[in-house]
């Protein structure tokens, strides 16, 4: 996967002004410049919604690494995406605590509701649906994170409600 | 915010309910901060380890290593920079404390980084926080945005010679990024790989500099301590354990949520009297007592002191303190499966025993649960676990082996049964 990303050796993205700015800005906070590289690639996500491999290589040559060390550190990381995600994303934790709390048929249950399955986008790019390991949430469970934002003590209608509601 | 209030409180979370005690105006009020400008103005930094040293501190990240001792790790004789790290990673399955440490005390987290930062000679402190814990980065961002302001942190900390700045870092998702050398690495940005040791964090730790690495709950005791003094910390607790704890409760009980109790209380008061015992009239089966690595105690052995000192006789670990509790209805099976998929994806891969192992264990289990397991099967899951203990560069593998160790030693019947019955012989409409 990584090797064919980089073998298509793609043209790097051009990344605005303001972004650059605040990639130095991140830059300056570290006694070491590559310190702030996942600093960079979050805040490149959250302009452009996914890192692409074009965009890989853009910040690679800000930092002055090969695309391929870029790829690594992003593959390795479960907050970064490679490819487009839906605009909202919905991830119910299904470890133990909140698994003995019902939130598998949670999730079941949200699979049913939207007509996917976990790890798939909604056909109007609306929702992307996961599961996702413990949140730090245990003893408000079952509970699902809606992009950064957590929602606890869940049941299947509140959940429903929910995701009915995202724009 | 109300609902996430800690049930029972200690010195850590009295002010919790309280909006004030997250603000500087309601902190300095209520006397914040004049501990660590005591300390950094009228103590030398070996004084404050000494105090720590013999409060009895142990760290609270899961291996409760002696904090004082950790900090007298650090060469005094160095020139040129190092550094303080809070390891606010938390991503231990059960444990949530760190982040209510964080959303709802963020100045007492900075005072005790204050503290431990002279004691340690850091010019910089770098607190990095789980890259899920969005509310509790954007607090502790605001937090330190007012203690700049106000000249808490800066070029001449409190009013003293001291200079020091706290760098907040956010991760990115990775469960060994917890471990303090793959956390470093990710500091540095890179992959969170774990480090050989040694060189040990305090010889070279974050970009080659010496570096001490503390859990967010660690420092939260510090200005307590310091303002208290050691003797009164170890009237809390036990004699080898001092101290409170925050205990993450939660599974099949009536009240789970955050309780703040002495180490030593029993786990049985704990699970009944605190968290108002199992729900629905069910027995409890068995109970992790300290997140997910730490290997269960079935029903019968539940009247054990929540400190390492007793439940190491048990053949299990106080660990982040995560009690997460199964009634009846739980198969222990399905138990396994949920652990063995969790350590299967997070393992970072650079031991074969580890990648491989985790792999196996998530296979076998899987099968048994399936009810596609022999007697072969389950006799190879113990090896396989035994096998994956010791050794690696990283306990990660150790954690993965001691989940399925414990399930085994107190469960084997039921484990043995999913191959005679060939599947689960429980009723499947209380599954997880
Ligand atoms: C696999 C693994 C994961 C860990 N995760 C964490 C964590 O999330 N938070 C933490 O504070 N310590 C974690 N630790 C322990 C750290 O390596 C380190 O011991 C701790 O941060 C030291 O702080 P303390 O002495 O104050 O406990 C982990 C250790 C291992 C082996
Ligand atoms: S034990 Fe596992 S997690 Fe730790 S360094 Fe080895 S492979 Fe990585
Ligand atoms: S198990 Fe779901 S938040 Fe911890």
């Amino acid at each position: 996967m990584v090797s064919t990303l980089v073998a298509q050796a793609p043209e790097a993205t051009v990344l605005s002004d303001e972004l650059r700015a605040a990639i130095d800005r991140e830059i300056a906070r570290f006694p070491e410049p590559r310190g702030a590289l996942l600093a960079a690639l979050r805040l490149v996500q959250d302009e452009l919604g996914c890192i692409a491999p074009p965009t890989a290589r853009a910040v690679a040559e800000i930092f002055g690494l090969h695309p391929a060390e870029v790829l690594e550190v992003l593959s390795f990381y479960n907050l970064f995406h490679t490819e487009p995600q839906g605009r909202h994303e919905v991830r119910v934790c299904t470890n133990l605590a909140c698994s003995l709390r019902g939130a598998r048929t949670l999730l079941r249950e949200l699979e049913e509701h939207l007509g996917i399955r976990a790890g798939q986008t909604t056909p109007d790019g609306r929702v992307t649906l996961g599961h996702e390991e413990c949140l730090g949430a245990c003893g408000y469970a079952p509970m699902l994170r809606i992009g950064d934002r957590y929602h606890e003590e869940l049941d299947g209608p509140a959940a429903r409600a929910l995701v009915d509601g995202l724009p | 915010m109300g609902q996430t209030a800690p049930h029972v409180c200690g010195y850590l979370t009295e002010r919790f309910s309280d909006d004030a005690f997250g603000s500087f105006a309601g902190y300095r009020e209520a006397g914040g901060y004049e501990t660590a400008r005591h300390a950094l103005n009228r103590m030398t930094p070996e004084e404050v380890i000494a105090v720590v040293k013999s409060s009895g501190l142990q760290g609270r990240g899961g291996a409760s290593f002696p904090a004082g001792l950790k900090w007298s790790f650090m060469p005094t004789d160095d020139e040129g920079p190092s550094y303080l790290v809070c390891n606010a990673d938390e991503s231990e399955p059960g444990s949530f404390k760190d982040r209510l440490l964080m959303e709802r005390g963020p100045h007492q987290l900075l005072e005790g980084l204050l503290i431990a930062a002279w004691a340690v000679g850091a010019e910089t402190t770098f607190l990095y926080v789980r890259g899920e814990y969005a509310e509790a980065a954007s607090v502790l961002a605001r937090a330190i945005g007012e203690a700049r302001a106000k000249g808490v942190l800066g070029p001449r900390a409190l009013g003293s010679d001291f200079g020091h700045d706290v760098v907040l870092v956010r991760g990115a998702g990775a469960y060994i990024c917890g471990e303090e050398t793959g956390l470093l690495e990710s500091l540095e940005g890179k992959k969170g790989q774990p480090r050989r040791k040694p060189p040990y964090p305090a010889q070279r730790g974050a970009f080659g500099r010496p570096t001490t690495v503390n859990n967010v709950e660690t420092f939260c005791h510090v200005p307590h301590i310091l303002k208290n003094g050691a003797d009164w910390f170890r009237g809390i607790g036990t004699e080898q354990s001092p101290g409170t704890l925050l205990f993450g409760v939660s599974g099949h009980v009536v009240r789970p949520g955050l309780y703040e109790l002495p180490l030593g209380t029993r786990l049985d008061e704990i699970l009944f009297e605190y968290a108002g015992g199992v729900p629905g009239g069910r027995r409890v089966k068995g109970v992790i007592p300290g997140g997910i690595s730490t290997p269960i105690l079935p029903a019968g052995l539940l009247d054990v002191r929540m400190a390492n000192e007793f439940l190491r006789e048990r053949h299990t670990l106080l660990g982040t303190g995560g009690i997460m509790v199964m009634d009846e209805t739980t198969c222990m099976v399905r138990v396994g499966c949920i652990a063995s998929g969790f350590f299967r994806d997070e393992s970072c891969g650079q031991c074969t025993q580890c990648r491989e192992g985790t792999g196996w264990l998530d296979q076998l289990l899987h099968r048994l649960e399936r009810g596609d397991g022999s007697d072969g099967d389950l006799a190879l899951l113990g090896d396989v676990a035994d096998k994956m203990e010791g050794g690696t560069i990283c306990s990660f593998a150790d954690a993965a082996a001691w989940p399925v160790q414990g399930l085994l030693r107190h469960f084997g019947d039921e484990f043995a049964g999913h191959v005679s019955a060939r599947g689960c012989p429980l009723d499947q409409s209380f599954a997880l």
